[in-house]
């Protein structure tokens, strides 16, 4: 797109499919209990699995018994590991954590994980998640907030633009470690 | 990045009819506030209207309206109906050590500009804009501070 002279849609004689406009989401149930965000307990786990394990196919138990035992209890240094509860069931979750001058930045707050349900979802619940932890972020004393995903997942990288999230000035890089 | 002046004005018309679903504006009124002729225009917006993208209202008070999903429509739905946006080169097909280098580099860039075109949509396009306009404000000369 950007490295090739284009032509002109109008003026081709290149026929394209018919585009269909994406229907508008169904709107959400009025009778489903509200949302409520808190920190993660010990027996939210198997549900915080659960959801990750239905988005990516597959269940880390040890992972997230990890991130537990760092992340729970620990908004002292910085680290919050909230869930949304509706009702009785947990249906989304949030991680992240305020890092000091890394990649030599100030401290900000930064999203490693976020998720809901996918039958819990355009609710506003990942927004009422990414709002909690963002204030969790300003008590904290940091004005920015960041997140990294992979540019191939449209879908999260969409919500994060609908709450105002733009591309920042950081890149990152990677390479293969030579055997 | 650059833009070629036909998906521009489709950008332009979209963003100004989602803004206003329940309106039906005029073509002419887009065309004097973008400083384009309304000929130019009308053919974009017969390419909108021919892919479901906004419905033309004839007569009397006529005009355009949105009937798309702000919510779901993306730049790149837009951007991909008037501009070519398959990869400039791949590297692949370049047969020099130099052609294959070249072509990496600018395919990052590439996949960055579609990613991002690819995930905005045009209910965010619309926040955007308001967020500019509010910070625009707040910050005009000769604005008064309450406290």
């Amino acid at each position: 797109m950007m490295s090739k002279i284009a032509r002109t849609g109008l003026d081709s004689k290149r026929v394209k499919k018919k585009f269909v406009a994406p229907a508008a989401p169904p709107p959400r149930d009025p009778a489903a209990a509200a949302v409520s965000i808190r920190p993660v307990r010990r027996g939210d786990l198997d549900a915080v699995i659960e959801i990750d394990a239905m988005v990516t196919g597959i269940e880390k138990r040890d992972y997230w018994n990890s991130l537990y035992r760092r992340y729970a209890d620990a908004v002292a240094t910085g680290q919050h590991f909230l869930v949304a509860v509706s009702g009785e069931q947990v249906i989304g979750f949030v991680i992240g954590e305020v890092r000091d001058w890394e990649f030599g930045s100030p401290p900000c707050g930064w999203v490693f994980a976020i998720d809901v349900r996918p039958d819990a979802r355009l609710g506003g619940t990942a927004t009422a998640l990414l709002q909690a932890i963002c204030a969790g972020f300003k008590r904290a004393g940091v004005s920015k907030v960041r997140t990294m995903l992979s540019r191939d997942n449209t879908l999260i990288l969409s919500f994060f633009r609908s709450q105002g999230m733009m591309i920042g000035p950081f890149i990152p890089l990677e390479m293969d470690l030579e055997s | 990045m650059k833009l070629q002046q036909n998906t521009r004005l489709a950008l332009y018309s979209l963003l100004e009819f989602a803004a206003d679903p329940e309106r039906q504006i005029p073509a002419a009124e887009i065309a004097q506030k973008y400083e384009v002729s309304s000929h130019h225009l009308a053919k974009v917006l017969a390419e909108l209207s021919r892919v479901g993208m906004v419905q033309s209202v004839r007569g009397v008070g006529g005009g355009y309206r949105f009937v798309g999903n702000a919510r779901r429509l993306t730049l790149m739905d837009v951007i991909s109906r008037f501009e070519d946006v398959l990869p400039a080169e791949s590297v692949h097909s370049e047969k020099t050590p130099v052609g294959q280098a070249l072509a990496s580099v600018l395919s990052e860039i590439d996949e960055i500009a579609k990613a991002s075109m690819s995930s905005i949509t045009l209910a965010t396009m619309l926040r955007i804009i308001e967020r500019q306009q509010t910070a625009a404000e707040a910050t005009a000369p000769g604005k008064v501070r309450t406290r």
